[in-house]
């Protein structure tokens, strides 16, 4: 009895270090991985923002070019109904900036706006995740890691822009899967996802997707550098940003 | 102690066998949430918490309900409560295992729940719900156990017991306020975005939650030889009529700071509720269904008269349960998800499916509350506590 318990402690203890072995080597394995080659062409920043010239792309015609390209580039299936997943999308005034103009110009009131994730310096995404499968990163994009989500949704009450979607069902299910863009992966389904300012594109040293598409009418550069394009931009027109009395800070500037 | 659920009569064994099949069949519909994806219920992407997370949020107020017992009982040796505090605690455990559960069956990827712990993320309130809701059942585990066994054993109830107590009644504070938080830490969601929701939610709790409680407790009076002692019980409903005013109080000051100040913000969802907005009336005949009932309870609770009528009392106490529902099992999750972010009315009802497995949780608490309440009511009959005089005892 005696003898055959020791063995047992015997064989279990060498089971025990014998995992404590593969673990360590496992977890040394995927360091030596994490040293990921940045291309030396990556575009850098301290924070990235946007400025959409709403006068130049101001029709949901001209946005859903933008959001076509966007979507192309990131396999963001096309759902009918309530459930859909959307990156980028068009909406009206009102529907943008929460509030109601009774009396405004013609122009403007047909005008519709390209609404994106604001890529919030006080992010409430990020605030809430459980898991930090939202995140942010140094040069201010908010980022998520699809396969930490836990699919809880917390993130998608706690923005107050409504960019966020859930994949609902398979999201594969929706796309073409001939036209895939083998550079970035699909989601699954139960998992959260929103427009990732195409860090992908921005680590190659190329602009974002909606930005290349859309002719001049979106800039995109460094908010902290005054030479900057944003810079430039914010300097010489009249910019609004989505509900700036909550506090969010967005990244994304609207020039009306 | 737990043999004692597996001795019952024939009518205990089909209520159990009931509440079985009711599981067995429900857990199908999971099953295929699991393959599907919660696109079988009727959550979209303006309206992304529904019934579940509802449900969720209304039975913390179950869990929290105990404490109504156990504080005056341990703060205030409220001696009357002695045979009530058990039933406190397990029904506690039965309320968040269920809430646990609606969790589980919301999350789109539920086998990687565990990244909560892998990543513990302080400034998410959902990871301090977490802290929260199981250090509750643990403290309700370990106390209500170890005193009933002590009961059985006609011996004192060991000192640190009486120390787990005590952080249990503070602790059932927290589980209310942390969901609360859940919620009103929101920017852009007017309608929880409220310093009052925690207090509302700990008044509708502490209403609801020991309404809830003394229904369970009359009806295990009716199959046990168990007695409540009828000052506790009289004690509870006018604890239960103080909370619910508190409760309709509290709902009273949010309607007036959204009407007085007329912000829109603040307006929009008690009229998407009550009126309707841009041609949506879905909830209406709810809201106003739970603004009559919840009057017509407190019409019912208030007179001493009929508060302590001990027929009229169970259906004071089911309609006071209905309207707290409503308010906060319907009205709470769907009102503050609209109008969405856009200004605009996303319709949300539940799907078929989405209720069946709703079934599926509330079967399972009811299978946990029936096993541990079987347990407490056998243990009292041994040692003869809290028993009917015995000519009253059914055959």
């Amino acid at each position: 009895m005696n003898h055959t318990r020791r063995n047992f402690l015997k064989f279990a203890g060498l089971t025990a270090a014998g995992l404590c072995v593969a673990s360590a080597g496992s977890i040394m394995a995927a360091g030596a991985g994490a040293t990921e080659k940045v291309s030396e062409k990556a575009l850098k920043a301290k924070r990235w923002a946007m400025v959409i010239d709403t006068k130049k792309v101001g029709t949901k015609e001209a946005i859903d070019v933008l959001a076509k390209a966007c979507h192309a580039a990131h396999n963001v299936p096309d759902i009918p109904g309530k459930q859909n997943v959307k990156w980028l999308w068009a909406d009206g005034f009102e529907q943008a900036f929460d509030q109601p103009n009774n009396f405004m110009d013609e122009s403007l009131e047909k005008r519709q706006f390209a609404l994106l994730c604001n890529h919030c310096t006080n992010a409430s995404c990020v605030r809430v995740c459980p898991t930090q499968a939202t995140y942010k990163r140094p040069d201010g994009i908010v980022a998520m890691d699809y396969h930490r989500c836990i699919g809880c949704r917390y993130c998608m009450a706690a923005c107050p822009f409504g960019a966020r979607s859930f994949n609902f069902m398979e999201p594969r299910l929706h796309l073409d899967l001939t036209k895939l863009n083998k550079e970035f992966p699909t989601r699954m389904r139960g998992v959260v996802e929103k427009c990732n300012f195409c860090v992908e594109l921005l680590a190659q040293g190329k602009q974002p997707a909606c930005v290349e598409a859309s002719a001049g009418a979106l800039v995109f550069g460094d908010l902290s550098d005054p030479a900057s394009e944003v810079r430039k931009v914010l300097r010489e027109h009249y910019t609004i940003r989505r509900k700036p009395a909550l506090g969010t800070e967005p990244s994304v500037y609207y020039i009306i | 102690m737990l043999e004692k659920a597996l001795k019952g009569s024939p009518k205990y064994y089909m209520w159990i066998g009931f509440l079985l099949l009711i599981i067995l069949g429900a857990s199908g519909v999971y099953l295929m949430q699991l393959m599907q994806g919660l696109t079988i219920t009727g959550m979209s992407r303006d309206v992304s918490w529904g019934f579940y997370i509802a449900q969720f949020t209304y039975l913390v107020g179950l869990a929290a309900s105990g404490v109504m017992i156990v504080l005056p009982y341990y703060f205030h040796h409220y001696k009357q409560f002695k045979d009530l505090v058990i039933f406190g605690e397990f029904m506690a455990i039965g309320a968040v295992v269920m809430c646990l559960g609606f969790i589980v069956v919301d999350i789109g990827q539920p086998q990687r729940m565990l990244n909560v712990l892998l990543y513990p993320t302080p400034n998410s309130i959902l990871f301090w719900d977490m802290v929260v809701l199981n250090g509750y059942l643990i403290l309700n585990v370990v106390v209500g156990w170890t005193c009933l066994e002590c009961d059985r054993q006609h011996l004192p109830h060991p000192k640190w017991s009486k120390t787990l107590a005590y952080v249990s009644i503070i602790w059932a504070f927290s589980i209310h306020t942390v969901t609360a938080f859940l919620y009103q830490g929101l920017p852009g969601r007017h309608y929880w975005l409220t310093a009052i929701l925690a207090a509302r939610f700990l008044a509708s709790a502490f209403c609801s939650g020991p309404a809830i409680l003394l229904l369970v407790i009359m009806l295990t009076q009716k199959v046990s030889t168990f007695k409540a002692n009828a000052e506790g019980i009289a004690t509870l409903a006018k604890i239960i009529t103080y909370a619910m005013c508190v409760n309709v109080f509290f709902f009273l000051l949010e309607v007036f700071t959204a009407f007085y100040s007329g912000i829109p913000g603040h307006m929009h969802s008690i009229v998407y509720l009550f009126v309707g907005v841009h041609g949506h009336h879905e909830l209406v005949p709810f809201m106003w269904t739970a603004a009559v009932l919840g009057i017509g309870s407190l019409c019912l609770l208030i007179p001493p008269k009929l508060r302590d009528n001990m027929k009229l009392l169970p259906w004071s106490l089911a309609i006071l349960v209905i309207a707290t529902w409503i308010d906060k099992g319907l009205g709470l999750l769907i009102g503050g998800f609209n109008p969405n972010p856009f200004e605009q009315i996303t319709p949300y009802w539940p799907t078929g499916k989405e209720l069946i497995v709703s079934a599926m949780i509330y079967a399972i608490g009811a299978l946990v509350v029936t096993i541990l309440f079987k347990v407490a009511t056998e243990v009292k009959e041994e040692t003869g506590a809290s028993q009917k005089p015995a000519a009253s005892v059914e055959a």
